[in-house]
């Protein structure tokens, strides 16, 4: 292996090669959300084609493939590294206190911070449902189609509508999505701090950004399955 | 006041512990937690028992030789002390006390409350000095610091080796230590010739001593005595990178 490869090996290898990782990769991962949330609310857009017109162009990007390669390659390097933290956390206190308590601020553990793995994992299996629900459900064959342009064009904006005809999955979604904000209240400042990218006056500032970014992405996705449900 | 206390005994590396009970009467509100210790262990040598074995050495608070979790807390409920420095009145009359010893696979339990913190050491050994030619004393001032990384680096350096951040750290990461050495020295220009290999060696050594990673909790700043910041742990990171990439 080349030097560069090994010294790269090393760095993955090291505790703080593992943090720099996951950092990287969940805020590749909170940019993906974005777009993916712009992407849900176009739903509400005076002009009815705008969701499957957005979505069509999405798929017909020349570099879907390359993006979607490199999205799973964040997912799976974010998984591993997290799940590997996980894993050490446990073998370096295999006995844990009796009595544990936080001593409060300027202490940042809370239940989202306690929770990563649990909700990470959860985000997980909702991830694999989702992709299988939507990115590989019905297309233009089993008849989910709509013209725009003169073309035909997958009708995702009507799978959307029956999907969300289930409770399980209007009220299913949003509870991931709430664990999503849980995992987003302690992921985004500490991706910060993973990065270095820290001071004592940055600190409380990106810390309280996070959280209202947090709440902001979790309320922007539960809305929509929550207002298919109630307003059909 | 009157306490009860339930306490870790252990009788050795190996042995099985356990929390033991005891009441203790007539609890002065002006002892340390330390003292309050010394009373009860006169007691049991009194009764014929083993007395609790403890760490502790200075009691000013700056040798960083005790520790204990006390309520659930490492070194107890008042912010920025060592355990000997908290009092009893911080307590009140009737009060249960769960007081236990650090826990981390990386600090073995040697005997009761007292853990071998020699992983410390270690990483100390790997990188946390200045081994450069620095000559004899410089004239006043003919190194220039500036005023406010003298000041950090100040801060940096009070870092006693209590091991408290370990303790607290859900994940029982020795960052916050690991990186206020790092921190101290890389502010100073002393530091500066051997910065890059002492990040990466402490770093490297930090985890061969069994830590966990750093969860970016901030736990550790809020029970250490001294109140180092995790911008320490930050810069850490930064120092880390800089020296992956000039190599």
């Amino acid at each position: 292996m080349s030097q560069t490869g090994k010294k790269l090996l090393a760095v993955f290898r090291s505790s703080i090669g593992r943090k720099l990782l996951t950092g990287v990769t969940g805020l590749a991962l909170v940019v993906f959300l974005l777009e993916h949330l712009y992407s849900n609310l176009l739903y509400f857009s005076t002009d009815p084609d705008a969701y499957n017109e957005n979505a069509h162009f999405l798929i017909s990007l020349d570099l879907v493939y390359v993006l979607e390669l490199g999205l799973l390659t964040f997912f799976v390097v974010h998984i591993i590294v997290g799940v590997s933290i996980y894993l050490r956390k446990r073998k370096a206190r295999p006995d844990g206190y009796a009595k544990y308590q936080s001593a409060g601020k300027p202490s940042r553990q809370s239940l989202s911070s306690r929770t990563m793995i649990v909700t990470g994992l959860v985000l997980l299996a909702f991830l694999v449902i989702h992709i299988i629900s939507f990115k590989y459900g019905p297309g233009i064959e089993e008849g989910f189609v709509v013209t725009i342009d003169g073309e035909p064009v997958r009708d995702l904006k009507r799978l959307l509508e029956e999907k969300f005809q289930h409770p399980a999955y209007a009220f299913g979604y949003p509870f991931v999505m709430i664990l999503l904000g849980f995992h987003l209240r302690h992921g985004i400042w500490s991706a910060f701090q993973s990065l270095g990218a820290m001071n004592p006056r940055l600190t409380p500032v990106v810390y309280t950004l996070g959280g209202v970014l947090a709440v902001l992405i979790a309320v922007g996705f539960l809305v929509l399955p929550l207002w298919i449900f109630f307003s059909t | 006041m009157t306490v009860h206390l339930r306490i870790w005994r252990q009788a050795g590396p190996d042995s099985p512990g356990r929390l033991a009970e005891y009441t203790v009467e007539d609890v002065n509100e002006h002892m340390s937690f330390l003292e309050l210790l010394d009373v009860l262990n006169e007691k049991l040598i009194t009764e014929g028992e083993e007395p609790i074995e403890f760490d502790n050495d200075c009691r000013e608070g700056i040798c960083g030789s005790c520790g204990l979790m006390v309520g659930g807390v490492a070194h107890g409920p008042q912010p920025r002390t060592a355990i000997c420095q908290l009092h009893m009145r911080h307590f009140n009359d009737g009060d249960t006390i769960v007081v236990e010893p650090w826990r981390a696979t990386a600090f073995p339990i040697i005997k009761d409350l007292v853990v071998d913190r020699s992983a410390f050491d270690r990483i100390m050994a790997a990188g946390g000095y200045v081994s450069v030619k620095t000559g004899g004393a410089p004239d006043a001032n003919a190194l220039p610091v500036t005023k406010e990384d003298a000041d950090l680096a100040m801060d940096y350096a009070s870092c006693i080796g209590c091991g408290a951040c370990v303790a607290a750290c859900p994940n029982s990461s020795a960052s916050l230590f690991t990186a206020s050495k790092i921190a101290h020295l890389a502010m100073l220009p002393q530091g500066t010739p051997e910065r890059r290999r002492r990040v990466l060696n402490m770093v490297d050594q930090m985890e061969a001593e069994g830590f966990g990673d750093c969860s970016n909790h901030a736990e550790c700043e809020a029970v250490c005595p001294k109140g180092i910041s995790i911008s320490a742990i930050a810069l850490m990171r930064r120092e880390y990178v800089r020296a992956v990439l000039s190599s």
